[in-house]
C-alpha cells in the first residue's frame, strides 16, 4: 500500500473522557475485527488498567478503513499512556504519529492533562483536530466545550464531529475525518533504515517484540538490525503489524509503516523506548532526535511482610520488568525490614500500579517505605551524590549544601476551590506563578513545587479540597538548593532506619509531630512504656508515648466459650507474626504504611 | 485421667423476662407454651444422650442462663429427674441454679431446696440502683436483698452472688461501695468480672470505642483492690474473676479449667466429653423440634497440651509440671521451656512445680496464654 493511504495517529484525552471507547468503536467500524470478536475495551486488555480506567501499556492497532471515496486506507491507531508519570512514553508514541484526535468530554470540558498531551503533541508537529464526545450526556454543553477548545488551545473546533463514542453515534465522522485531517506519512523506503522504537514488549516465546515506526528504509526478516542508543545487534526474526490483539506476520515494514520487529532479544532493556533501530551493515548517519534515558522520579523501599518470600519478590520484580524498562530495582537491606529492595518509578501512580500488581498478580504481601525523591548531595569535598535512600545521607558535617528537584505544575480547578488550592499548594513549599481563567468557572493555576511535597498525600489534599473537581499534571523543572534535614524516628530510643526520610528543615516539625501521632495509634501497648520521638541531627522535636499495657484479660469466660476464647488467642498470636521487631518492640507492618499517608489538616 | 467415665452437667436455660444490655448469651423472651416445650426437648436429649454413653457418673450439675429460675419450677425439678434416671448423680454432687433476685419466691425456693439443689448462684451485678438501671437489670437492690433473704431462710449454705465492675461512669469508690455491701451479706462465693463490651448488644453500638468506660487503669485499680478487699475478708481468689471462702469454689467451674469431662444440653450449650468439643447448632425452633445436632471437633494432642495451658492458667494455682507429664507423656519444660522462660523473665508467671500466673499476668491472661498455642 502507498504511503498516502496511510494514516498513524493516537488519541488524546484526560482519564474517562472516552479514549478507549472511541479506540473501540474505530476498530469495531473498520477492517480486520468483527463485532463478536471485540472484547468490551480492546485496547485495555490488563484488569488493573480496566479498574482504573486508564491506559498503562500502551498498545497498538492496525485496521483497514473503506473511505467513502471508495479508497481503502490503513490506519495505525497507535495507543498512549495517559498519565503524567508516563509523560516520556507519550512523546515517543506521539513522535510515531501523524496526527492526533483530541478527545474532550462535552460536559467537563478541558482538563489540566488534556491540555498537557495537546502541548506534547503540538511539540511534535502533529496536526490535532478535536472530537466532542459524551453529547448524549444531559448535561453535555458541545457549544460551550467548542468555544474553550478555540480560546484555550487556539485551534479549530467549529467543524468538530460531535460523538457518543458509547453508542457509536457520528464516530464515522471521525472516520472520514482521520483521512482528510492526518496527514499521510512521508520518508524514503529506499534510505538507510531508521525505525523509532516507541514501545516494546516481552513475550516468552518470541523474546521482545519492538513497536516501531519506520520513518525511513525497509525492514525484514534475516536483517542485522543495530539499536543506536543502547548498541545492542541482532537479526531480525519476524515483522509484522498489529492485528486487534494479535500480532500479523507479514513481509516487509517500510517507512510510513507502523508494526513490529522481533530478532530473538531477552531484555527490553536492549529495546529502550524512543531508541532507533537501523540496519548494522547499513547504518543511518543519526538516529532519530528524543531519544532519553528513562529516569526513575520517586523511589521506595519495597519489603516482603513476610521475610521468607524474599525470592518471590525478588522473581516478580524481575518478571515485571522484562515488560517495563522503566521499573528500576536493586536489592538493600533495612534494620527494620530486613531484606527488600529499593525500587526507582517514573512517578507516584507508576508506583502505585507496580505495588499493586505485585501484590495482585503475584499473590505478595508489601510493606514500602515512605516514597522518596532524588537529593543531590553536594558534599564539601566536591564530590556529589545522588541520593535515593535517605538512610544513606552521609554525615552532616560533610555536606557542603542539597538541591531537591522541583516541579512546574498545573492545575485546573473550579472558581470556588481556587482559594483552598492555593493555600494547599502554598503549605507544600509552592512557589506562585500565574493564574488564569479559561472561562468563567474555570482557572489554570500554576506554581513550582518540589517533587517531595506533592508524593505524599498531594493527590488526595487534592481531591479532598476540590471534592475530585481539580486537574493535576507536572513536569520536571530542575534541581534547586534546599534546606533539607534528615528526620529519624526513635521507638523506644532505638533509630528505625525504615522511617527515616528527608524533609525541608520548616516542615520537619510538622511532620515529624504527626509521625509521632500516628505511631502512637498503631503500636500496641507492650508490657513496658514505648517512647515515640522524633529527631533531626541527634536532637528530639517530638515525642508521644505508647503506654504500658494494663489489662489483656478476659474477665468472664464460660465452658461454652473455650472455641472462642482459643481463636481469640489465636488471633492474638497470628498478630504477633506479622510484627516487626525493633530492639524489644514489635511494631505492625501498617505502622510503616501508616505514615506513608498523614492526614489532612 | 480424663478418659475416665465421668462428667459434669450443664443445662441451658435460654429465656429471660428480658435481655440486659450488656448481655451477648442465647437467650429469649417467650411464652410458657415455647418454654414448656424446649424442656420437654431437653429431656429427649438428655436421654438420648445417656443411651449412647452409657449411665456414666455426674458429680456437678449447673443449671445456666438465661434465667433458670424464670421458667416454672415443675420443669426444673422434672429436668433433674431425668438427669438422676438416666445418669448416676453423685449423693454430694454439686447442683447450681442461676437466679434473678426478680424472679424468686418462697415457694420457687423451697422446691428447688426440696429437688436437692445446693448451690445458688445471685445474679445482683451492683447494690446502686442508677447502675442497675444503666445494665438494664429487672431488679432494684431492695428486691435483691429480699430475695437474699428468702435463699437463706429457705436453707442455702452454699450462695454466690455475681458483681460486675467497670462500668460506665463507675470508679473505685464506688465499686467498692458495693463490694462492702456484699460481703457484709456474707456468701460462700463471690465473682467479680470487669464489664466486656461485647458485640451484638446495645452496650456496643454505645460504647464500643471505649467512651464513658472507666480507663484501663481504673479497671485494674478495682480489680486489685476487690482482690485486697475480698482478702481480708476471709475470700481467696482462685480464678481470674472468681473469689471464695475456702472449700466453697465451684466445682463445676473448675472443671472447665482443668478439662474435665462435661456434657451440656440445650441449645447453645457446649460439651467436652473425652476430648471430643462439642455445641449445638440448632436455633431455638429446630431445638424445640429436635434437632440435637452437634458441631464436634476432636482435640489433637497439640490442643489438648495448648487446652492444659491456657485454660489451666485462669486458676490461681495454675497448672502442674506433673498433671501435664501423666497426661501427654512428654515434660511441660520440653515443649514449652522457651515461652515458660520468657514469661518468667516478663514477670507474668512464677515457674516452679506448678506453673501460675503473677499478679501482673493475672491483668495480662491473654497475652500470656497466647504464647502457648503451639
Amino acid at each position: 500500500m502507498n504511503q498516502d493511504h496511510i494514516r498513524n495517529f493516537c488519541i488524546i484525552a484526560h482519564i474517562d473522557h472516552g479514549k478507549s471507547t472511541l479506540a473501540d468503536r474505530i476498530i469495531e467500524m473498520t477492517g480486520l475485527l468483527t463485532a463478536r470478536e471485540m472484547q468490551e475495551q480492546v485496547l485495555d486488555n490488563m484488569d488493573l488498567e480496566r479498574e482504573r480506567g486508564i491506559t498503562i501499556k500502551a498498545q497498538t492497532v492496525r485496521t483497514v478503513y473503506k473511505a467513502k471515496n471508495g479508497e481503502e486506507y490503513i490506519f495505525n491507531l497507535i495507543d498512549t499512556p495517559g498519565h503524567v508519570d508516563f509523560n516520556y512514553e507519550v512523546s515517543r508514541a506521539l513522535a510515531a504519529c501523524d496526527g492526533a484526535i483530541l478527545v474532550v468530554d462535552a460536559a467537563q470540558g478541558i482538563e489540566a492533562q488534556t491540555l498537557a498531551n495537546v502541548y506534547l503533541a503540538l511539540d511534535h508537529d502533529l496536526d490535532v483536530f478535536p472530537v466532542i464526545n459524551k453529547i448524549d450526556l444531559p448535561s453535555a454543553d458541545p457549544e460551550k466545550v467548542i468555544n474553550e477548545i478555540e480560546d484555550v488551545i487556539g485551534i479549530e473546533a467549529q467543524d468538530a464531529p460531535k460523538i457518543s463514542a458509547k453508542n457509536g453515534l457520528n464516530v464515522d465522522q471521525v472516520l472520514e475525518a482521520i483521512v482528510e485531517k492526518v496527514p499521510a506519512p512521508a520518508g524514503d523506503p529506499n534510505a538507510p533504515l531508521q525505525a523509532l522504537i516507541f514501545d516494546s514488549l516481552y513475550d516468552s516465546y518470541k523474546g521482545v517484540i519492538a513497536f516501531v515506526r519506520i520513518k525511513n528504509g525497509t525492514v525484514k526478516k534475516g536483517v542485522p538490525i543495530k539499536m543506536m542508543a543502547t548498541g545492542a545487534t541482532a537479526e531480525v526474526v519476524e515483522v509484522g503489524y498489529f492485528g486487534a490483539g494479535q500480532f500479523i506476520p507479514c513481509d516487509e515494514l517500510s517507512a510510513g509503516m507502523v508494526g513490529y520487529i522481533t530478532a530473538s532479544i531477552k531484555n527490553v532493556r536492549d529495546t529502550a523506548v524512543g531508541d532507533t533501530i537501523t540496519n548494522a551493515e547499513h547504518p543511518c548517519d543519526e538516529p532519530l532526535p528524543g531519544y532519553k534515558k528513562v529516569q526513575s522520579m520517586v523511589y521506595c523501599g519495597v519489603y516482603p511482610a513476610d521475610g521468607a518470600k524474599y525470592p518471590d519478590l525478588r522473581d516478580a520484580l524481575e518478571k515485571l520488568q522484562l515488560n517495563d524498562a522503566s521499573l528500576f530495582y536493586e536489592p538493600e537491606t533495612s534494620v527494620a525490614l530486613g531484606f527488600g529492595f529499593r525500587c526507582g518509578f517514573l512517578g507516584l501512580l507508576h508506583l502505585e500500579i507496580i505495588q499493586e500488581r505485585l501484590e495482585r498478580e503475584y499473590n505478595l504481601d508489601l510493606v514500602t517505605t515512605a516514597p522518596s525523591v532524588i537529593y543531590r548531595v553536594h558534599k564539601t569535598n566536591g564530590e556529589v551524590i545522588d541520593l535515593t535512600n535517605p538512610t544513606n545521607l552521609p554525615d552532616p558535617s560533610t555536606i557542603d549544601y542539597m538541591e531537591e528537584p522541583i516541579v512546574n505544575a498545573e492545575i485546573m480547578v473550579t472558581k470556588e476551590y481556587v482559594g483552598s488550592i492555593m493555600e494547599l499548594c502554598q503549605q507544600r513549599r509552592g512557589r506562585y506563578v500565574s493564574m488564569e481563567y479559561m472561562e468563567e468557572t474555570r482557572a489554570l493555576i500554576k506554581y513550582e513545587l518540589p517533587l517531595n511535597e506533592i508524593i505524599y498525600d498531594f493527590f488526595d489534599a487534592l481531591k479532598s479540597r476540590s471534592r475530585g473537581y481539580a486537574s493535576f499534571d507536572y513536569e520536571l523543572k530542575g534541581y534547586e538548593r534546599s534546606e533539607l534535614v534528615k528526620l529519624d524516628i526513635l521507638i523506644n530510643r532505638e533509630e528505625v532506619d525504615a522511617l527515616s526520610f528527608i524533609v525541608h528543615k520548616d516542615s520537619a516539625y510538622e511532620r515529624g509531630r504527626r509521625m509521632c501521632e500516628k505511631l502512637k495509634d498503631e503500636i500496641p501497648r507492650h508490657l513496658f512504656e514505648i517512647p515515640i520521638q522524633a529527631a533531626v541531627g541527634g536532637k528530639v522535636i517530638a515525642r508521644e508515648t505508647v503506654k504500658a499495657m494494663r489489662k489483656d484479660v478476659l474477665a468472664k469466660c464460660y465452658g461454652g466459650d473455650i472455641s472462642r476464647k482459643k481463636k481469640l488467642l489465636e488471633k492474638q498470636k497470628e498478630g504477633k507474626k506479622r510484627m516487626r521487631q525493633i530492639g524489644n518492640v514489635e511494631i505492625p507492618q501498617s505502622a510503616f504504611m501508616s505514615v506513608l499517608k498523614l492526614d489532612e489538616e | 485421667m480424663k478418659n475416665d467415665k465421668k462428667a459434669e452437667i450443664y443445662i441451658h436455660v435460654p429465656f429471660c423476662a428480658r435481655k440486659c444490655a450488656y448481655c451477648d448469651f442465647v437467650s429469649f423472651v417467650t411464652d410458657d407454651a415455647t418454654k414448656k416445650a424446649y424442656f420437654d426437648a431437653l429431656k429427649k436429649e438428655i436421654t438420648g444422650t445417656a443411651e449412647s454413653i452409657g449411665k456414666i457418673p455426674v458429680d456437678s450439675c449447673f443449671f445456666g442462663g438465661g434465667t433458670p429460675s424464670l421458667v416454672d419450677e415443675s420443669f426444673i425439678v422434672s429436668t433433674l429427674d431425668t438427669i438422676r434416671d438416666c445418669f448416676q448423680l453423685d449423693k454430694d454432687a454439686e447442683i447450681t441454679m442461676e437466679m434473678n433476685p426478680d424472679s424468686v419466691n418462697d415457694n420457687k425456693l423451697r422446691t428447688y431446696f426440696d429437688a436437692g439443689i445446693n448451690r445458688v448462684s445471685l445474679g445482683l451485678q451492683s447494690t446502686e440502683d442508677d447502675e442497675l438501671k444503666l445494665l438494664s437489670r429487672i431488679h432494684d437492690y431492695d428486691t435483691f436483698l429480699r430475695a437474699y433473704d428468702r435463699v437463706r431462710t429457705t436453707g442455702f449454705k452454699n450462695v454466690n452472688i455475681d458483681l460486675m465492675s467497670g462500668l460506665p461512669g463507675q470508679d473505685k469508690d464506688k465499686f467498692l461501695k458495693t463490694l462492702k455491701r456484699v460481703i457484709d451479706l456474707k456468701p460462700q462465693h463471690i465473682s467479680a468480672y470487669s464489664l466486656i463490651i461485647e458485640e451484638n448488644t446495645p452496650f456496643y453500638e454505645k460504647y464500643k470505642d471505649g467512651h464513658g468506660l472507666p480507663t484501663e487503669e481504673t479497671d485494674r485499680e478495682i480489680y486489685h483492690e476487690t482482690y485486697d478487699t475480698l482478702a481480708k475478708a476471709g475470700f481467696d481468689r482462685y480464678e481470674i474473676s472468681n473469689y471464695a471462702i475456702p472449700g466453697y469454689e465451684c466445682r463445676h467451674n473448675t472443671g472447665y479449667w482443668t478439662r474435665k469431662n462435661y456434657l451440656g444440653f440445650g441449645i447453645a450449650a457446649a460439651s467436652l466429653y473425652e476430648n471430643v468439643r462439642m455445641s449445638h447448632r440448632a436455633g431455638l425452633k429446630d431445638y424445640i423440634n429436635c434437632d440435637f445436632s452437634l458441631e464436634k471437633e476432636a482435640l489433637t494432642k497439640k490442643d489438648q497440651m495448648e487446652e492444659f495451658m491456657f485454660l489451666g492458667l485462669r486458676l490461681t494455682k495454675g497448672v502442674s509440671k506433673k498433671d501435664f507429664y501423666d497426661e501427654f507423656n512428654e515434660s511441660m519444660d520440653s515443649v514449652y521451656g522457651e515461652v515458660l522462660s520468657k514469661l518468667t523473665e516478663e514477670k507474668l508467671i512464677v515457674n516452679g512445680e506448678r506453673v501460675y500466673l503473677t499478679e501482673l499476668g493475672l491483668d495480662l491472661a491473654n497475652y500470656a496464654m497466647s504464647r502457648f498455642l503451639l
